[in-house]
């Protein structure tokens, strides 16, 4: 285990992995964009960002037209900008692929938009007349603070209450370091605010001082935008030995690191999963200086969540991926040593263990086999497979009670998404409230 | 949010942009589609007496840059191929839908008072905002006498504005063709028949290029072409002069204009308004994109409006008039060199080769580290710019003007100049 007193500035896990553009590439890659009519990127994006009309924007130098077309669509179009996997959103389908393999830089050109406006400290948008109508909002992660800005912008009055000290949920303590670099969850989580209208009370827990009932009888409607809140465990021996830890956890301790003093991470670091967590917290272990990472995963490459980009991504940083291998056992003297595996096959699309055995020697466990919903707090409402079930209105069994984002069966484990929730949802609880 | 409502000769519309008479204002479908856009208005195309002209196949030609954007369109359309009644009808239902679109109706007839006037009373009767007279179609129409081959003379512009005013109360505005030689004798020749407003440009005459297989001009008829009328991106500069040129003419000053040629975003229509238009049509944009161009053009201007602090278009209409001067009124001791950030260069030398061939041999290569290194020797500088234009790097070579104290010295004014030798 080494303890890190400071980050190697060169290959710095807090620096942006992919750069802002520099004006230059933003004139030449905006006017790549074909303009197409009902553009296949529009319909591709989960908010629905008229990509086209941002992208002219830029190109025509109305950079501020080109932001607020972005936000309007999307509140945290800075955030997913960053952390979008546009390989299988806008970007996979742009027509440019099909002449030139290469699709118009969608994502880093939205940030190119909108970065400007956000670091020029104003707001595009104006409150409707106050409707004298109080919401509350469980959670100030994307879903949250989206439905938050959404019934701020309609006139309602706001109050967010937050388990952590911080707002933006994974955003600030989730998301990849080098996808978020500058702080930049915090200084968006300020935009979205300068609305008006929205108070955030941090260390405010639902099932801590909260409860549903409270929440309801104080307020008009309540929005639920909680998030998974519980990692899944692997359920073998020596999981719980020191030097094992949720990958997320791992995320987390690095995101409130600020410049990665006193971090400790592992030599030799294994990695159990095959999404966006596992390989994150893979790239970051590296970057933090870990000699050998090991992500281990029960499926093939095909089949991991994990995007072609990101496996690439990890393979570049000197990763090593291992497929079909589900670990059965981890050793160690209270303290990890190793961690055995048996290999494993597909039959007929069911995964079997092969009988065949190996071990790698790992100083560090990191688990990302996937979050789930804390649901404690949440008695009384309808769950199905684990999540809140809603309708397609956002409505959850309980009258008056709303929910989106990842607590919600909408299948999607993505910024964006929950953003799109949570917009969603806002505008379900204003006709709610404006007709009750 | 700066006020984008526009008025152009008494019509007013609630931005600025409008759509050109052409293929987008056709019929009722287009231009309905187009409010529904955003568009502020639009020149419906231009109507003519019936039986209505007939159209032939095979319409349009394309001048393409580098990356086959389009840089401009020629065409050898005629005027509308609809019967009248047809669009009169649409013309009345779409007005009355939209009250608050500028719907300005334009025409084109025999050189014949009656049939001038006839057209005109019958399009007032619609329910239009006003008439745009078409006296520039440079193909085909003119054949027929029609078009320029009435924009083109002088007399024949003010007696045609001057019959149509005779015959309505709506606002009457010119359309000027670009193919002459100088925009202000029809300018002004409009102006005397009573014109209440400008437009222009009308298409540039163009062959806008040969089939070399084919042996022939496109766009191409059966083996065969003919000019046709060149618009779009290309033309954009020869419009912004002739714009200027009304506006700075002492005659023609202030006669409200509506700029047309090329425009294709709002910075194209900022610089309209700069030059003395108090709105711009278009039809090139509209054909190549679509009619949702319009977004980023009023949001554009807006912002760009927002940002200078100017309040509303009437701030922004010929704010650059009083700096278009003739060259005899430049100042001769002004002295600009360029420098180039050797930071932002990418080494591509086109800046050098640009300068050594065919400048003035101003700009030294060093071998600097990993990559040449560009400077400019300021003796050797005239300040002509043709470095900055073949950069490929925005903001790479920047131009500085010289404090070098001497005064504003115009060439009838300078010691070089010989007509002041002869004087001393
Ligand atoms: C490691 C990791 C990496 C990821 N990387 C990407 C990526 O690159 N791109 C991408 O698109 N998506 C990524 N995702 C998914 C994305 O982060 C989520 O889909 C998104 O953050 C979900 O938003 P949310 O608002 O629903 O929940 P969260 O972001 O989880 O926010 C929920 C908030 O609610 C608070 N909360 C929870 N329970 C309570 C309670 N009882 N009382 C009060 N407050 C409570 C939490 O503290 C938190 O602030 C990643 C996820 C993880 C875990
Ligand atoms: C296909 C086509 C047809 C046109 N028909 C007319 C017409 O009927 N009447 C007219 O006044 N101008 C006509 N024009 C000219 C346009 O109204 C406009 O003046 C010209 O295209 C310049 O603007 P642009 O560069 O935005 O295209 C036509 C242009 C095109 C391309
Ligand atoms: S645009 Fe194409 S399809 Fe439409 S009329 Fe012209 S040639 Fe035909």
């Amino acid at each position: 285990m080494t303890v890190i007193s400071a980050v190697d500035s060169q290959t710095s896990v807090y620096d942006d992995l992919v750069p802002p553009l520099t004006p230059m590439q933003a004139m030449a890659e905006a006017s790549r964009c074909l303009f197409c009519y009902d553009a296949p990127c529009v319909r591709a994006c989960p908010t629905s960002i008229d990509i086209p009309v941002f992208i002219r924007g830029i190109a025509t130098g109305n950079m501020k037209g080109a932001a607020t077309t972005i936000l309007s669509s999307n509140i945290m179009g800075g955030t997913c900008a960053r952390v979008c996997p546009t390989e299988i959103l806008c970007e996979q389908v742009c027509v440019r692929n099909t002449a030139e393999e290469r699709p118009v830089a969608i994502g880093r050109l939205q940030r190119h938009a909108v970065d400007p406006l956000i670091a020029s400290g104003s707001h595009p948008f104006t409150r409707a007349a106050p409707t004298g109508k109080r919401v509350a909002v469980v959670g100030a992660g994307p879903a949250g603070l989206s439905c938050a800005h959404g019934l701020a912008r309609l006139g309602h009055d706001v109050t967010v209450f937050e388990a952590k000290p911080k707002s933006g949920g994974l955003n600030e303590y989730g998301l990849a370091a080098y996808k978020m670099a500058g702080d930049f969850a915090q200084r968006e989580v300020d935009f979205i605010l300068k609305i008006g209208g929205i108070t955030v009370e941090h260390g405010r827990r639902l099932g801590g001082d909260l409860t549903l009932a409270g929440l309801r009888r104080d307020f008009d409607a309540v929005f639920l935008g909680v998030g998974l809140g519980e990692s899944n465990r692997l359920g073998i021996p020596g999981e719980e030995f020191l030097g094992v830890e949720d990958a997320i956890t791992f995320i987390g301790r690095l995101r409130q690191a600020p410049g990665g003093a006193g971090l400790f991470v592992g030599r030799n670091v294994v990695v159990i999963g095959g999404g966006n967590t596992a390989i994150d917290a893979a790239v970051q272990a590296r970057k933090l200086g870990a000699e050998e990472v090991t992500l281990v995963y029960r499926r093939g490459r095909g089949q991991m969540r994990a995007t072609a980009w990101e496996q690439e991504l990890a393979l570049t940083h000197g990763v090593i991926l291992r497929t079909f291998a589900e670990p059965v056992r981890i050793d160690g003297d209270g303290r990890v040593q190793g961690i055995l595996f048996e290999k494993t096959r597909l039959e007929g699309g069911r995964l079997v263990g092969t009988g065949e055995k190996f071990s790698i020697a790992a100083d560090m466990v990191l688990k990302a086999v996937g979050q789930k919903l804390a649901v404690r707090e949440l008695a009384g409402i309808d769950l199905a497979g684990g999540k809140i079930v809603v309708d397609p209105a956002y409505r959850t069994s309980m009258a008056g009670v709303f929910a989106g984002g990842d607590c919600i069966a909408s299948g999607e484990d993505l910024t964006v998404q929950s953003v799109q929730d949570g917009k969603l949802a806002a505008l379900s609880i204003h006709s709610f409230l404006m007709t009750a | 949010m700066a006020d984008l409502r526009c008025n152009i000769a008494g019509i007013t519309a609630p931005n600025p942009f409008w759509l050109a008479s052409a293929p987008p204002t056709d019929k009722a479908y287009n231009v309905v589609r187009a409010f529904e856009a955003g568009w502020g208005g639009v020149v419906w195309k231009t109507l003519g007496e019936d039986p209505p002209v007939v159209n032939v196949s095979s319409r349009y030609g394309a001048h393409y840059d580098i990356d086959r954007r389009l840089l401009g369109i020629n065409n050898i359309e005629l005027i509308s191929d609809r019967p009248l009644e047809v669009n009169l009808r649409e013309i009345a239902e779409v007005k009355k839908a939209w009250p608050d679109r500028a719907m300005v109706v334009s025409l084109m007839a025999r050189m014949e008072e009656q049939a001038w006037a006839d057209l005109a009373r019958r399009i007032e009767a619609a329910g239009a905002d006003g008439l745009e007279l078409n006296l520039g179609c440079p193909h085909g129409m003119c054949e027929r006498g029609m078009g320029s081959a009435i924009g083109q003379v002088p007399e024949m512009v003010e007696q045609v504005t001057r019959w149509v005013k005779a015959a309505t109360r709506l606002p009457v505005i010119v359309k000027l063709t670009p193919n002459i030689t100088n925009i202000l004798w029809s300018a002004e020749a409009a102006k005397r028949g009573g014109a209440d407003g400008i437009s222009l440009i009308n298409t540039v005459n163009s062959i806008i290029s040969v089939d070399l297989d084919a042996m022939a001009p496109t766009p191409i008829v059966d083996g065969v072409g003919t000019h046709g009328g060149y618009c779009g991106p290309a033309v954009k500069p020869m419009a912004l002069n002739m714009v200027a040129e009304i506006a700075r003419n002492g005659f023609t000053a202030g006669i409200p204009i509506s700029g047309i040629g090329g425009v294709t975003t709002w910075r194209d229509a900022a610089e309209f308004l700069a030059l003395g238009a108090s709105g711009v049509q278009v039809c090139t944009a509209a054909m190549t994109y679509g009619f949702k161009i319009v977004e980023d053009m009023i949001s554009g201007l807006s912002n760009w409006m927002d940002e200078k602090g100017y309040e509303n278009l009437d701030q922004v209409t010929g704010r650059a008039v009083r700096n278009v001067v003739d060259w005899n009124a430049l100042n001769m001791n002004f002295s600009t060199k360029a420098l180039i950030d050797p930071a932002l260069c990418i080494d591509c030398g086109r800046c050098h080769i640009a300068c050594e061939d065919t400048s003035h041999q101003a700009i030294r290569i060093v071998q600097g580290e990993g990559k040449r290194l560009f400077t400019v020797e300021n003796e050797d500088c005239v300040g002509c710019n043709l470095c900055l234009h073949v950069c490929p790097v925005p903001g790479c070579i920047t131009m500085h003007p010289e404090e070098n104290g001497l005064p504003y010295v115009t060439w009838p004014e300078d010691a070089r100049n010989p007509m002041n030798l002869e004087k001393v």
